[in-house]
């Protein structure tokens, strides 16, 4: 479904990227794990092009990702949803019209086709009631919520997660995790980069760790979490523990 | 004191001058729309090139903002009405008018605008491009939208200028208000004229100036 293959990124002279190599099969939960500064959120950033990769390709279904451009490139973002750590939804449009914007602009979905996917997707995450409040009226968790129904609405294949629940109040992650939960019982293949451990050994089909922009380890919850083989991942860990054992 | 009313508030004048200052009126209001208007859309692209990440455009519209912000409006104003003749590029004060107060004006529009683009964070354009909108789009539904209700006092704190810059439209003798005025004042041999022109700019910039006020006074609030 989604494949990086050789990925390298430079910011000026720093290597931020160091040939990752990585794919995500159909209904696959990936995540992505790793101290900060390790380059996960630009990976995830590379894979729809938020950042230019210096080298390296991305194909999604066999796809080139890194060779679209102008239009082409519009065309490929449809087909792979994002969810930013600060939700970034639009200030000055309601919830629904935020759901609606791109399914109308750049699906060229009519309006009420529009509305009636957006309402089905704030549904979905519960918010169906929110519809006509302004994104400032809502919690961080329920924004959160809505901008993955902004992704949902446009049908994507893959979607991408970066630190969706970092922003979040303690009490307010439960709800976000609980509707990603949701999409990967209904088969939605994801690429997720978080801090969220328990949900990571809970849910994930697979678990990669990343440091200083390689890919160090990567294999099932059980033995990333269990069995760790690199004293770079061992040590991560373990500086983890007091925060998951709290 | 009545010679003081007499001399200023001679309301037999003024209505005397009305028709002459009526005219004058319209043509301030119709040079105000197109300068306006220009420069609202002039200012909104030399933003735009000053933001471009392509080092091209960027340096070449920044140097044309520095310098038609620096140059006083008046020199631009007699330079292209007086000295481009001699280049033989001969325009009406109207046509000159509108030339010179659009380089001025978009000049600072396009600061204007800058500073509002610049104030959307981020993650806004990054979101638009995420869900497959196009770089006009983008631009279109998601940043200038907010970009403009960022910086909507200085928008018109801006237009309130223009309009009262449209007055030095009569040293070129294009006969918008001030211009009638004044020559309701040699043909009186009385200022009431003046005084009512100063009325008129009055009524139409007094409300715009409460409005700018009470609005930014509402952002400091929030």
């Amino acid at each position: 479904m989604l494949e990086i293959n050789q990925l390298e990124k430079c910011f000026g002279t720093t290597q931020v990227l160091k040939s990752i190599d990585l794919s995500v099969k159909p209904g696959e939960l990936v995540f992505v794990i790793g101290p900060s500064g390790s380059g996960k959120s630009t990976m995830l950033r590379c894979c729809n092009r938020l950042e230019e990769p210096t080298s390296g390709s991305i194909l999604l279904d066999s796809e080139h990702v890194t060779e679209c451009h102008g239009r082409a490139l519009d065309k490929m973002r449809l087909k792979i949803g994002m969810v930013f750590q600060g939700f970034h939804l639009y200030p000055h449009k309601s919830v629904l019209a935020n759901v609606m914007l791109a399914q109308v602009k750049a699906l060229k979905r009519s309006k009420p086709e529009a509305k009636a996917r957006a309402m089905e997707m704030l549904e979905h995450v519960g918010l169906a009631h929110k519809a006509d409040a302004m994104p400032s009226e809502l919690s961080g968790g329920q924004q959160q919520r809505v901008a993955i129904a902004r992704a949902l609405a446009l049908d994507p294949k893959v979607m991408l997660f970066d630190e969706p629940t970092s922003a979040l109040d303690p009490e307010l992650v439960g709800s976000v995790l609980k509707v990603m939960k949701q999409l990967r019982q209904e088969g939605m293949t994801m690429l997720v980069v978080s801090h969220e451990m328990e949900f990571a050994r809970e849910a994930a089909d697979r678990v990669v760790f990343m440091d200083g922009g390689v890919v160090v380890e990567a294999g099932p919850p059980e033995d990333i979490f269990g069995n760790p083989k690199s004293e770079r991942l061992r040590a991560f860990l373990s500086r983890l523990q007091p925060t998951t054992a709290a | 004191m009545s010679n003081f009313i007499d001399l200023f508030f001679n309301l037999d004048i003024m209505a005397q001058a009305w028709p002459l200052l009526l005219k004058g009126l319209i043509i301030t209001l119709k040079l105000c729309a197109v300068v306006i208007l220009l420069g609202l859309a002039g200012g909104l692209l030399l933003a735009l090139g000053a933001l471009s990440p392509r080092k091209w455009l960027k340096w070449p519209t920044i140097g044309f903002i520095d310098l038609f912000r620096a140059l006083p409006p008046l020199v631009v104003l007699i330079f292209v009405y007086s000295g481009l003749p001699f280049a033989g590029l001969e325009l009406t004060p109207f046509m000159a008018v509108v030339l010179a107060f659009f380089l001025n004006n978009s000049a600072y529009f396009a600061e204007v605008f800058r500073a509002g683009i610049q104030s959307v964070p981020k993650g806004q354009p990054e979101a638009a491009q995420a869900t497959g909108l196009s770089q006009v789009q983008s631009l279109v539904h998601v940043i200038l939208p907010q970009a403009i209700r960022n910086v909507l006092p200085d928008l018109l704190s801006n237009t309130v200028e223009v309009v009262k810059l449209t007055s030095l439209a009569s040293v070129v003798s294009l006969s918008e208000l001030l211009y009638s005025a004044n020559m309701a004042r040699s043909i009186t041999y009385n200022s009431s004229p003046l005084v009512l022109a100063a009325l008129i700019y009055l009524a139409i910039l007094w409300p715009l100036v409460r409005l700018i006020s009470r609005y930014q006074r509402g952002l400091a609030e929030h």
